[in-house]
């Protein structure tokens, strides 16, 4: 696959060439992964970016902090009174331990802030970090990729950290010994004979849980990225043609850029809520007996 | 080849009608249930706009996953050999 990217950066690239090149990662092979799952590969962009955007949400937090005032609030310490506000609200809705939630509340916020920012990067437009990058290295063909969230890697790890956080709540909560009785007579009920499919549903249950909460966000973000890319095709076809239709490719690619963008914000903002709210429900599943 | 790329197309095309068909269904079925809700008790409509938008986000992602693999499908196939 990579001689192909770069067989084809030589010449004209074709549709199927550009949307393959966007699509690698920078890691640490120096070439698309080939395989489907090969944990010896890192991708240093989704690394890289993921951290970035972490940074960037604890400054934004820590500057406004900082200016805190107890008079008339500015327009950015309002801003992030009404986000603190609502993630308190819905925290406090959902997990009913006072405790717990002096934990939970700000990892929810965290976890709302992080992704709100890292789906954020897909606003910009697509080749503008890219070409860049490959400005940089002075290497035409380097691949990169700056929306962490549309990597599998990077949400299937935020779940799998709110996996295990749930276990630690169920330990912390209900004892070890609680646990494993739970795990064991629930959701059927207590008898020997259904000690095991007791056991293979709860497995299930918090396989599919954190599967599906990592899928959903890649999912919606890939998808988006690909839109971006193929919207950013439209514009790359008005080179190659000529006259009317070549405008009309370029027309085409402006207005369904800037819809597709606008579409995007709601999609950016409500994949972000709901990993939010998905980790506070996971996490108050935990604290929850059978 | 040709009959695999040609059916790998008609399976994208399936992919995302068929998600499109079940995604909209069941938005427009939330979305009628909820102006109702609100109709009914209009003093609720803010909190039941949250669980709206929460759910709709829900529906939606099991379609747009379907899109993404889709479009996967029709640009970097792993269906040919190369």
């Amino acid at each position: 696959m990579a001689t192909t990217g770069h067989e084809a950066a030589a010449h004209v690239p074709s549709a199927g060439d550009y949307i393959v090149h966007h699509l690698g990662h920078l890691n640490t092979t120096g070439h698309p992964q080939a395989s489907v799952v090969d944990f010896s590969v890192i991708n240093l962009d989704t690394l890289f970016f993921s951290v970035a955007m972490g940074v960037i949400g604890l400054l934004l937090m820590w500057v406004v902090a900082r200016r805190v005032t107890s008079g008339v609030p500015g327009r950015a310490q309002a801003a992030v009174e009404i986000l603190l506000e609502m993630v308190a609200g819905q925290a406090r809705s959902i997990i009913h331990s006072e405790e717990s939630r002096k934990f939970v509340a700000p990892l929810a916020l965290t976890v709302f802030v992080w992704v709100f920012l890292m789906n954020s990067m897909d606003f910009l437009p697509v080749d503008l970090l890219p070409m860049l990058w490959q400005g940089a290295t002075g290497n035409e063909h380097a691949y990169l990729r700056v929306v962490p969230t549309a990597d599998l890697n990077g949400t299937l790890g935020m779940s799998i950290g709110v996996l295990l956080l749930c276990f630690w709540y169920n330990i912390k909560i209900k004892g070890m010994g609680g646990w494993v009785h739970e795990l064991f007579t629930a959701p059927f009920g207590n008898h020997p004979a259904l000690y095991l499919p007791n056991f293979l549903m709860q497995m299930i249950e918090f396989l599919a849980k954190t599967v599906s909460h990592g899928m959903r966000l890649f999912g919606n973000m890939y998808a988006g990225e690909l839109l971006f890319m193929l919207i950013a095709l439209m514009g790359m076809g008005f080179s190659s043609m000529s006259g009317v239709g070549g405008s009309l490719m370029w027309a085409g690619h402006v207005v369904a850029g800037t819809f597709w963008a606008l579409f995007h914000i709601l999609i950016v903002v409500l994949q972000a809520f709901i990993f939010m709210m998905l980790t506070l429900v996971y996490i108050g599943q935990a604290h929850e007996g059978h | 080849m040709e009959i695999v790329l040609g059916n790998v197309a008609l399976a994208c095309g399936l992919i995302i009608g068929l998600g499109a068909i079940g995604a909209c269904i069941g938005i427009s079925l939330m979305g009628g249930k909820y102006i109702e809700a609100s109709a009914r008790q209009p003093e609720l409509m803010n909190e039941l706009q949250t669980k709206m938008f929460m759910l709709a986000g829900l529906i939606d992602a099991a379609f747009l996953i379907g899109v993404g693999i889709a479009m996967m499908f029709a640009f970097a196939n792993p269906f040919v050999v190369k």
